[in-house]
């Protein structure tokens, strides 16, 4: 029997060198020679620079060069545009990109306004407060409906107005679904910004090496590829003259893929200008305010239902708040427009969007990716119509599953990655049971949350279920080859973040070579060792780098098999690749090492075959045909604290189909982080804006992340609906664990408070605002305007 | 600013000599003075404990210190944890880590472990309480914690033996 390593909870091969302090990040690249970059940002949201003074920087000692936009010359230009629009009938779509320095205008507090490049980090920032700007401040514009009104200051002065897109997209016809209605539940929903707060901030280290013509760029993103490819155009090299290495990155989590950042464009070009490596770490104030954001939503939604829970159509007009560039293109409201079914059959669904420009930092996906903002008003949407009808919270969503022998399950609209939004597998009730099940669903509802009540305590419980799109296209690529030594390298282009891909992919090798996981050796993430590909992102590295990663496993076990059979001469069925080795099956000493069979692959003299080609080695890619759909359920108990409105989570369960799983160790760790995320969102973290558009809070002293003392152990469970998409039948996880928190955390509120008329229709929350919404205080920010 | 001090200081056994500037943070001191990159910058303002070191013995934040007052002084940093290069040689917190999962990007890595050398060595025997409550001033943004805490379990289960 061959030893099974697709499935597994093997260890990391990648952890020996995190633990010991080994692991390349890019801060820790020193080169000789080195310089230090340091930027002048604005502190102002919106405003006209009218001078910048830099004589004094120049001056300092150790300041090597300064530039403004002015000095860039030809190179200045807004930053490429990285997902076009989707093509949706009708839509209107305005491209603002960012740009590498500011030009005459500030458009969000902390955009760059000037560089220095100094010997130092120190002088480099000495001098950048030594520098200068005078600016006329201009009224800004932070209020997502108020960024409409005709008389609102204009972001981009071009435009008639602060409006960056315009989106419809309609199934069905919801107009004869409410008149058909017994009931329609209409209500308001605001979803506020947060920020991914990766503990690695961004940074570029850039090296022009003028004798070899070549550039290295040591970069903190999730794209190396599109970024190589993007930098050779900009600076007028080849691709080959380019080498982008994303090496070990501490957290990615979305906003490390922007592509491209201010800094992402200027750093290689100074190296260039000064023929001497370049640095630029950024410090955690800048990530507040240069690294992007995301949520930022307000909906107004309604949903048709009949007397028994069935959901007719739904409406749900929202606007979504871009900040002050849109480079990104218009996947985060489309995936908040995409997600919102969910796991139900609705029939008739009309939903609008608008994209707004504001005086903020610019919004792009931050895991979960705009999908948590659809499943919160679907969700409440769910909830508030249960109660209307009487109905208990579990049924009216199991009454409205998409059943599993639906599938595939055309939704009928077009999906972030173009194609339709079609669920490719599903089996939504048994997660809902098991889920039931485990948190203890009646007991709870019929004899506990009584029986405290009884006591005077505030518990509550909450269920929610969600969707989630995942392994997008187009496509990844990977090269597997066996070396001498019998081990065997990996070459993917997609970079890593944490999530395992140095462990896992090498299991989906080990699958099919025989070859154990700690002889596989990954190399991902730089542009050098593997040439296409597109990134880390929407959940994506296991389908589908995982998948072109076990095509080309396959094309090399077949190439074994070949070659083995004519060297042992028995036919290739009755061989079997076991411990590193090929050998006839049940005779272990008919044994052929995988480094001999490499060696023999690749001779040095004499004669080959006509059109073989050298090596054991295969170069495979894969795209899917449309991305693949999972699932889940979360459920939780909480407790309130009357007096002080803290949150203590008593129980929380996760429920979760993600089709095959590669490493069950390597999703719990995905899962459990994301819920964290999820935690933090709902309850904890938010972004304060003065009403100028400055952020009050940039610091982890006052945007407080989740602690271990916050965040309570899960309890997980799988389900495996296989994707019928790829041949490994997985589906992404990545993301999962932050998407329906929001509104788990809204309805185990609501039920813990349980005050009569009480909604909760926004995140995040926190126990100051609970205490607002008890005393039934009507804020700004959920006061309906108009 | 610019003028250079001595500063001599003990690192994982290790005597080095260097001239800083007196502001010269002690976490840039070790990570590009001494190229020990295994302490980690995550906010340079005391928050995310992720440049946590040992200093004679005691954990500490080296964002909150400059180079020269440490001038004399004994540190240990996470590169010193191992007693060799082999997976045997790892410190039983490392080898929890490992085997529990105890970490994703390993980015906070480094801070949690230095934390957790002094906890473990005075509390050989944690509640899951107190590991969290020991956790509690590390920020991990990928993990949710747990696997963390099963880490700090497993590694107290080797050490006691
Ligand atoms: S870097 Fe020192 S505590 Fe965050
Ligand atoms: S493992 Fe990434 S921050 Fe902790």
């Amino acid at each position: 029997m061959t030893t099974r390593y697709f499935g597994k909870p093997i260890k990391r091969n990648e952890d020996p060198r995190l633990l010991t302090g080994q692991a390349l990040f890019v801060d820790d690249v020193h080169l000789p020679d080195m310089l230090h970059v340091a930027f002048v940002r604005s502190d102002l949201a919106h405003a006209r620079i009218r001078r910048i003074d830099t004589a004094a920087a120049r001056e300092r000692p150790g300041v090597v060069a300064v530039y403004t936009a002015e000095d860039l010359g030809d190179y200045w230009r807004p930053g490429p545009l990285l997902v076009p629009p989707p093509p949706v009938k009708d839509i209107v779509f305005h491209q603002r990109t960012q740009v590498p320095l500011a030009k005459d205008k500030v458009r969000h507090a902390g955009e760059a306004v000037a560089m220095v490049v100094a010997e130092s980090r120190y002088i480099a920032e000495d001098a950048a407060e030594e520098i200068f700007v005078e600016y006329e401040p201009l009224p800004g514009v932070v209020d997502l409906e108020e960024a409409l009104q005709p008389d609102a200051p204009r972001v981009h002065e071009d435009l008639e107005s602060n409006l960056a897109a315009h989106v419809i997209q309609e199934k069905g016809s919801y107009a004869t679904a409410r008149e058909q209605a017994d009931v329609v539940i209409s209500r308001r929903f605001v979803y506020d910004r947060g920020t991914a707060a990766a503990m690695e901030n961004r940074g570029i280290v850039a090296h022009w090496d003028f004798k070899s013509q070549h550039l290295t760029v040591w970069d903190t993103t999730q794209a190396p590829i599109p970024i190589r490819n993007g930098l050779a155009a900009m600076l007028g090299l080849s691709e080959h003259q380019v080498r982008v290495i994303a090496p070990f990155i501490g957290g990615g989590f979305g906003p490390k893929i922007m592509m491209f950042y201010p800094e992402e464009m200027l750093l290689p070009w100074v190296s260039m200008q000064l023929k001497r490596p370049v640095k630029w770490i950024e410090d955690r104030e800048e990530n507040f305010y240069a690294t992007t954001q995301e949520r930022g939503q307000i909906h107004q939604a309604e949903m048709a239902l009949t007397q028994d829970g069935r959901i007719l159509g739904v409406k749900d007009v929202f606007l979504h708040d871009t900040g002050a560039y849109d480079p990104y293109g218009l996947t985060v409201p489309i995936n908040s427009q995409c997600t919102l079914l969910g796991c139900y059959d609705v029939p008739n669904y009309y939903s609008e969007f608008r994209v707004v420009f504001t005086n903020k930092p610019i919004v792009t996906p931050y895991r979960g990716a705009g999908r948590q903002h659809g499943v919160f008003v679907m969700e409440r949407l769910l909830d508030l119509a249960a109660r209307e009808l009487g109905l208990d919270r579990a049924e009216i969503r199991r009454r409205n599953f998409i059943p599993p022998d639906k599938f595939p399950y055309n939704n009928q609209i077009i999906y972030q990655d173009f194609a339709p939004l079609v669920y490719d597998s599903g089996n939504y009730e048994p997660a809902l049971d098991k889920a039931l099940e485990l948190i203890d669903y009646q007991r709870f509802i019929q004899e506990e949350q009584p029986r405290l009540r009884a006591e005077g305590r505030k518990v509550g419980l909450g269920i929610v279920t969600y969707v989630e799109g995942t392994g997008i296209g187009p496509y990844e690529g990977a090269r597997v080859t066996v070396e001498a030594s019998g081990k065997v390298s990996v070459a993917t282009g997609i970079g890593t973040q944490g999530q395992g891909h140095f462990t896992s992919f090498a299991q989906l090798v080990a699958e099919q070579l025989g070859v154990d996981v700690g002889d596989i050796f990954l190399v991902t993430g730089d542009t050098d060792q593997f040439y296409w590909g597109a990134g880390t992102f929407a959940s994506r590295g296991a389908v589908v780098a995982g998948n072109a990663i076990h095509a080309g496993a396959q094309a090399v076990r077949r190439k074994i098999l070949k070659m083995a059979s004519e060297e042992l001469e028995v036919a290739e069925e009755d061989l079997e690749l076991v411990d590193g080795t090929v050998r006839v099956k049940g005779v272990p000493d008919s044994a052929i090492k995988l480094g001999e069979l490499a060696v023999k692959a690749n001779p040095l003299r004499g004669a080959v075959k006509p059109d073989a080609e050298p090596g054991l080695e295969a170069t495979a890619y894969f795209g899917p045909e449309r991305g693949a759909t999972a699932s889940g359920v979360h459920a939780m108990i909480l407790e309130i604290d009357p007096e002080t409105m803290l949150v203590e989570i008593q129980k929380y369960v996760v429920v979760h189909d993600c089709g095959k799983v590669i490493n069950p160790l390597i999703l719990e760790g995905q899962i459990q982080g994301g819920v964290a995320q999820g935690i933090g969102n709902a309850f904890y973290e938010q972004l304060f804006f003065s009403e100028n558009g400055t952020l009050l809070n940039a610091s982890f002293m006052d945007y407080l992340l989740p602690t271990a003392t916050d965040v309570p152990a899960i309890i997980s469970d799988h389900l495996e609906t296989p994707s019928p998409l790829n041949p490994l039948g997985v589906k992404g996880a990545g993301e999962a664990g932050a998407i329906p928190v929001g509104p788990l955390f809204a309805q185990a509120v609501e039920d813990a408070l349980d005050i009569p008329g009480l909604e909760i229709r926004e995140i995040p929350l926190s126990p100051n605002r609970l205490f607002e919404l008890i005393r039934g205080e009507r804020t700004e920010r959920e006061a309906d305007h108009g | 600013m610019n003028e250079h001090i001595a500063v001599t200081v003990t690192v994982n056994g290790q005597e080095y000599t260097r001239q800083v500037e007196p502001r010269m943070l002690l976490s840039d001191f070790l990570r590009h003075e001494l190229d020990l990159t295994g302490t980690h910058v995550g906010c340079e303002h005391g928050v995310c404990g992720a440049c946590t070191i040992l200093l004679n013995g005691e954990p500490v934040r080296s964002c909150l210190l400059f180079a020269v007052q440490v001038q004399g002084q004994a540190i240990t940093t996470v590169e010193g944890l191992a007693s060799g290069p082999d997976p045997e040689d790892l410190h039983p917190l490392q080898q929890g880590f490992w085997e529990a999962h105890g970490l994703q990007c390993g980015f906070c890595t480094p801070g949690f472990l230095m934390t957790l050398v002094p906890f473990l060595e005075e509390n050989p025997d944690p509640t899951e309480a107190e590991i969290r409550e020991a956790l509690s001033g590390n920020l991990c943004r990928c993990t949710g914690y747990q696997k963390i805490v099963e880490a700090v379990q497993l590694a107290a289960e080797k050490m006691r033996g």
